[in-house]
């Protein structure tokens, strides 16, 4: 299955809905590019939906933790939503989930962004 | 116990840029057979190789094939994910790291099932490199960088991981065997 990604906005937060397998090649590549469009545009609020992802491989956890990286050092936030489980427990695995903010609930999530 | 060995050479053009090179069988116990129709053979006691393009299409691929033969050697869902998983990295160090993407390079990939244990190998044509060179990427120091987690992966998802050295490449050893009780229920039910 392919990645897919599509962008909302809401009380100035861009939620990114990824669908897929964010894996070497496409899935990676997809998630890089939306957020270099997003920061590219201005946009330093990001709530990555990953609600519908499947998998993510070795390569998808580097294209996060780079994600991650590049929203912060331009001065912005990027949190995580609605993990599934095999992906709260790669990222437990790998100690990456205490370094992305994670959430469960999308107003929650919300709301937590600097205001 | 001591098994005789018989190899089959075989091509299946249909497979999806690769070949088999070698199905190997031995003699000796047979277990209940699982696999379905039109899924490769594979049953007790038996090697299957593959000679691979060096691409993102042959990741894919091993990481579905890995899943399968998982299956038949009785991996409950799980334990098949994390065999997968662990082999797409291993192929993906392969076609990545070692062979880079060179359409002259190829991988082997080789799938060996034995009384409840699953050995999968992995080698590529690159320069080869030193696994304890990389650096532990559960230092605090490493966790945000982009990559170098392919290889603990590995080791997290499997029983054994090897690295050797060959003149041209590097081989990737990948073990899982089943739990004692699993191995037990499968015993019984044949």
């Amino acid at each position: 299955m392919s990645m897919k990604a599509s962008t909302r906005q809401i009380d100035g937060v861009t939620v990114v809905d990824l669908s897929g397998r964010i894996t070497l090649g496409e899935g990676s590549v997809i998630l890089r590019d939306t957020v270099k469009d997003l920061l590219g545009k201005g946009q330093k609020k990001i709530l990555l939906n990953l609600g519908d992802v499947s998998y993510i491989d070795s390569s998808g956890i580097g294209e996060l933790v780079s994600a991650f990286t590049s929203v912060r050092n331009q001065g912005g936030e990027l949190k995580l939503l609605h993990l599934t489980k095999k992906v709260h427990d790669l990222l437990q695995i790998t100690k990456l989930y205490t370094v992305f903010d994670v959430k469960d609930d999308e107003a929650t999530a919300i709301a937590a962004f600097a205001k | 116990m001591a098994y005789r060995l018989t190899c089959i050479d075989k091509y299946l053009p249909e497979q999806a840029n690769c070949s088999i090179l070698k199905i190997c069988s031995r003699s000796g116990p047979r277990r209940k057979e699982t696999r379905g129709k039109n899924e490769p053979l594979m049953t007790a006691a038996q090697r299957i190789s593959y000679r691979m393009e060096s691409t993102l299409d042959s990741v894919n691929k091993a990481e579905e094939m890995a899943d399968q033969a998982a299956a038949q050697t009785g991996f409950d869902e799980e334990t098949r994910g994390g065999i997968a998983m662990a082999v797409r990295e291993g192929m993906i160090n392969a076609v990545q790291h070692g062979n880079k993407y060179d359409p002259g390079k190829r991988v082997n990939l080789t799938f060996e099932q034995n009384r409840g244990e699953l050995k999968v190998i992995i080698a590529d044509e690159g320069r080869g490199f030193e696994p304890e060179n990389v650096p532990d990427p559960l230092a605090p120091e490493n966790l945000l960088k982009q990559s170098g987690r392919g290889i603990f992966l590995m080791r997290t998802f499997m029983d054994e991981v090897r690295f050797r050295k060959l003149n041209c490449g590097t081989e990737i050893t990948l073990i899982k065997r089943l739990q004692v009780q699993e191995l037990d229920r499968q015993e019984a039910s044949t």
